[in-house]
């Protein structure tokens, strides 16, 4: 399963996906921070992070679009399936890759907030709960384009087709205020990812919102792990 | 060293195997012949865990890939049609990448350079494999499916794109190999299966048309003898003169033309020897020959023969 990680993290800088993805991310998030912080001269970091949240939306996918998809073009998938590993460690192997470049341009990302402790007095608490948040978060999205990436060989059609599913998941959120039925809000609501985060923002550990992150990982990866199981008897 | 029980493998409405079954001993080079579309990629698909069957078993030193396919898997190295290689890699790293992959432990670094040796690609393992030739490209899929020391060796049509010397190369190498291991390839060239397998499976529309030790086959399928021949002279002369030699079954005019003569398709009947009688009875009317070359049959005259054979029984 290392084998897999180690190429995955490797891919990402030996071809330009991973610098495009960090100076991207890093720009936008730079931009982002001065304009609904410093220049407004204010320390609330709510705009911040609802944009960055988009922001990610966007740019997520370019890293998670190439894992399935580009193996499946190259046919080096056959390597991977007729090792002595099973599918599942492939996939995760797979996803903690993307998450590890995720989680490190995050990590660069949230320099900025040094920049607030410099000029006023934040709330840790808030910071940290933030940065948790857009790591969650971020780690759900990563999972969605994974399974994506599963289904197709053509690398823009998963991007694409997981920017598509996020905005879906996003719309829902919004729908969901406007459905009088209770349990069809419900079952809605489980898919509305960017539902859970607020408390992580207000500064507590919504160890919940946390299981719920994780599950929704879980589930993307399971179901992305039987589209190969299937593949095999189709 | 390898069993496989009535293998059945169907996409949609269409058949790619229809009931597949062969043993393989430990130590042969068994050759997996069929033209293009017969299911031998299926077959060696199926074998390494790849895709499932519909129905059927492989085991592989007694074990079942199915109910066993991390140790079923790491008895066996597999080359497919396509060297599954990642292009950003150099050679160092993708042969270091599939021994990790398949949690090899022998020794690293001998391992590596043993295999490197023995495929002849040491003087390219800095390079990147995105500037690789094809037969480069496909000798690091052989070293890759070599790592680990997997007894089982699946080589899917090895020689396909390369050039007449990178063959030669490679049929070498699987002869080597089959030293130390027990060795399957696909083919759809039968010259390329009589070079280097002991043993025959012979496929054809998803269904095992013949096997048997390469010798056996190859007696069977030399007892009809067929030959170009290129005589100078009147077609209208010649042609009767060869449907009249004792011995010729059929001679039909090619169409093909040198000048004044013109090339001829004979067929000698079966145990036959008719170059002698051939060269004398063109030679007594004046009739120069040009040339005398023994055609080869075709895969597909091999199955129709083999089919023939086995409706005949």
């Amino acid at each position: 399963m290392f084998a897999v990680y180690k190429r995955e993290v490797r891919s990402y800088f030996v071809s330009a996906v991973g610098y495009v993805f960090l100076a991207v991310l890093l720009l936008l998030s730079a931009a982002v921070f001065s304009v609904t912080t410093l220049l407004r001269q204010s320390c609330d970091i709510t705009d911040y992070f609802t944009i960055m949240l988009f922001v990610l939306m966007v740019a997520l996918p370019v890293l998670t679009m190439k894992l399935f998809a580009e193996e499946r073009k190259l046919k080096t998938e056959q390597l991977l399936l007729t090792a002595p590993i099973s599918i599942g460690s492939m996939v995760f192997a797979k996803f903690l890759a993307a998450f590890t470049v995720f989680f490190f341009a995050n990590l660069l990302c949230s320099l900025s907030y040094i920049t607030l402790f410099v000029y006023a007095k934040p709330q840790f608490g808030v910071i940290l709960g933030n940065i948790i948040a857009l790591t969650l978060v971020g780690a759900a999205f990563i999972s969605v384009g994974m399974f994506v990436s599963a289904l197709t060989e053509n690398q823009l059609a998963a991007a694409i087709g997981t920017f598509a599913i996020l905005l879906a998941f996003l719309a829902l959120g919004f729908l969901n205020a406007f459905i009088p039925f209770y349990p069809a809000r419900f079952v809605l609501n489980w898919f509305s990812l960017l539902s859970r985060y607020t408390n992580f923002t207000n500064g507590f550990f919504d160890f919940a919102a946390l299981i719920y992150y994780i599950s929704v990982c879980f589930v993307f990866l399971f179901i992305t792990c039987r589209v190969y199981e299937r593949r095999r008897y189709s | 060293m390898l069993k496989v029980e009535n293998l059945v493998k169907t996409y949609g409405r269409a058949t790619a195997l229809g009931g597949v079954s062969f043993t393989v001993n430990d130590g042969e080079i068994v050759g997996f012949l069929g033209p293009n579309g017969a299911g031998k990629s299926t077959a060696m698909n199926i074998i390494t865990g790849y895709i499932s069957s519909n129905t059927g078993k492989v085991f592989v030193d007694g074990e079942e890939i199915l109910e066993n396919p991390t140790a079923v898997k790491k008895k066996i190295g597999y080359l497919p049609e396509q060297p599954p290689l990642y292009p950003e890699l150099t050679v160092d790293e993708y042969l270091n990448f599939v021994y990790e992959l398949r949690a090899c432990t022998l020794p690293r670094q001998a391992h590596l350079n043993e295999i490197c040796t023995a495929v002849r690609i040491t003087d390219i393992r800095t390079r990147l494999i995105r500037n690789l030739s094809k037969g480069y490209k496909q000798r690091v899929g052989i070293a890759a499916a070599l790592i680990g020391d997997p007894p089982l060796i699946i080589l899917d049509e090895p020689t396909v794109g390369l050039d007449p010397k990178e063959i030669i190369g490679v049929r070498n190498l699987i002869r080597a190999l089959g030293k130390k291991h027990t060795v399957i390839l696909s083919t759809h060239i039968l010259s390329e299966a009589q070079a280097v397998c002991d043993r025959m499976i012979i496929i054809n529309r998803g269904k095992i048309a013949a096997d048997g030790k390469t010798d056996e086959i190859n007696r069977f399928i030399k007892d009809n003898r067929r030959y170009k021949v290129t005589i100078s002279g009147s077609q209208n002369e010649v042609l009767p003169l060869l449907r009249g030699l004792s011995g010729i079954v059929r001679a039909e005019a090619t169409g093909e033309r040198d000048g004044d003569a013109a090339a001829y398709m004979i067929e000698a009947a079966s145990g036959i020897e008719i170059r002698k009688a051939l060269f004398y009875a063109l030679a007594e009317q004046n009739l120069p020959i040009f040339g005398l070359e023994p055609v080869g049959q075709s895969l597909e005259d091999v199955f129709l023969k083999l089919t023939g054979r086995q409706e005949g029984r």
